[in-house]
């Protein structure tokens, strides 16, 4: 199972508490968690990608193992401890504002 | 009994307002949607309890929220808003070609008959609807493709439709409305669209009296009136006698007639309300005092309502959507302001209470009379 850290409105959205869990079919990866996330949730559809373009939304940003993996590839594949679940993925909303 | 409901669409959440018909005692519901910009919420005139509400924000996109309890509980819908085809370009702030873009839902207008049929307003301006209570949105392209939709530019708060009209009379009949295009009208329920500005002058056009660039505030009709149209331009308080073929000024003794609301008494289809406001580049009330004016002669002749309203030290805007009234025998109006007030007379406008003073930012208002 994924572990995956949404921002609080994205957890109101989805009606859950902490953390979320996915099953993942095939290489994990950025594209694939987020697909396994939307299809398990799918009111959160287009608030982290773009509905047609699939790319990420420009104020969110995705981390892992402290590395930010936001603007690379979504087809990398996720760092083992994501995929063996003793690490979360991050889905943060960037800061902004003043 | 009958009862009111005013749902309030705020910079961060919405909020359900309820009383019963004296409207003396209010009941407030919210946030919902806490921390999420709201532009407006609505119920269908089909199914009071069918409500639908734009949820939207700079990180996370849109959201659709409906509920079928009166605002009780909410369920997501869908939130796909995707242009039908490869949208081409329209005209950006300096003049050169832009993508179109979608941004959020600025309106949302249920249809008068069908609580599952609901058109939404977008920017940039485009048209869509979903005929399945908000399972799947579908552009209606024929605005947004109309012949001069290359050369439509955004007003200062985006190319926007903000303005959805369901003519009760003749189910084919809509008006809609876009900042800085101007207003339109379809005679074939949205398939095909006609610009409706003539007798509009905008000074800041090359041609003041364009087809179209127009800067429409909001339009407001009477369901027993639909062919008359009262219309609040960035400067111009204007009204439409033949369904918006042509314009007229009706701004008269108003002391500013920039603004943004206009809406019309439930009974009587001549007595106005505006909210002046003192420029467009100050969105604030003339001399800090927070005036509705009522014409009760369709316009030119206007008296400032100021009972139960701040008359000095108000620095508040009241927003396009932000204006309603109720249906009851003593017809009520509401608005909301950008400083969180939202003000209620239940008296045509003689005398108005607050409901609340401190909410977010009121973008919008609208209100159910329920039986």
């Amino acid at each position: 199972m994924i572990r995956i850290e949404l921002p609080a409105h994205l957890r109101t959205l989805a009606r859950v508490a902490g953390d979320v869990s996915v099953e993942v079919d095939g290489e994990v990866t950025v594209r694939s968690v987020l697909n396994a996330l939307e299809r398990r949730y799918p009111m959160l559809q287009g608030t982290i990608r773009n509905h047609v373009s699939q790319e990420r939304r420009p104020f969110i940003r995705f981390f892992a193992c402290g590395k930010d993996l936001s603007l690379t590839s979504q087809d990398i594949r996720l760092p083992d401890a994501v995929i063996d679940g003793s690490e979360p993925f991050l889905v943060v909303g960037a800061i902004a504002g003043g | 009994m009958k009862s009111v409901r005013v749902l309030v669409g705020t910079h961060k959440g919405a909020f359900v307002l309820t009383s019963d018909a004296k409207r003396e005692k209010w009941n407030v519901s919210g946030p919902h949607f806490g921390g999420w910009e709201v532009y407006h919420v609505k119920g269908s005139p089909a199914d009071p309890n069918r409500l639908y509400a734009s949820q939207t924000s700079g990180w996370f996109g849109q959201v659709i929220q409906r509920s079928d309890d009166g605002g009780r509980t909410w369920e997501p819908v869908d939130n796909a808003f995707t242009y039908d085809g490869v949208p081409g370009p329209h005209t950006w702030y300096d003049g050169t070609p832009h993508p179109w873009e979608f941004k959020r839902v600025w309106h949302l207008e249920p249809s008068l008959t069908d609580p599952d049929l609901v058109y939404a307003g977008a920017e940039d301006a485009a048209l869509f609807c979903t005929r399945d209570g908000g399972k799947s949105w579908k552009e209606m392209p024929g605005l947004r493709t109309h012949e001069t939709g290359q050369r439509w530019q955004p007003g200062a708060g985006g190319l926007c439709l903000h303005t959805i009209i369901l003519d009760p009379d003749d189910p084919g009949r809509i008006y809609t409305a876009i900042s800085a295009a101007g207003a339109f009208r379809s005679s074939d329920g949205g398939e095909s669209w006609l610009p409706i500005n003539k007798g509009l002058r905008s000074e800041f056009l090359p041609e003041p009296a364009a087809e179209i660039g127009h800067c429409v505030h909001h339009v407001a009709m009477h369901p027993k009136r639909p062919g008359v149209l009262f219309m609040q331009k960035h400067w111009d308080v204007m009204r439409s006698d033949d369904a918006g073929d042509s314009w007229y000024e009706v701004s008269g003794n108003l002391p500013s007639d920039f603004g943004f609301a206009v809406d019309i008494h439930a009974h009587d289809p001549e007595t106005v309300y505006v909210v002046p406001i003192k420029s467009d580049s100050e969105h604030v009330p003339p001399e800090g005092k927070l005036r509705v004016y009522r014409s009760t002669s369709g316009g030119n002749e206007w008296e400032p309502l100021t009972k139960g309203l701040p008359q000095k030290n108000c620095y508040v805007n009241v927003l396009r959507d932000a204006m309603a009234v109720d249906t009851l025998d003593e017809c009520g109006i509401y608005f909301g302001t950008t400083g969180g007030q939202v003000y209620a007379s239940p008296n045509g406008g003689d005398s108005w209470n607050t409901i609340v003073h401190d909410l977010p930012a009121v973008f919008s208002v609208e209100v159910q009379t329920l039986s």
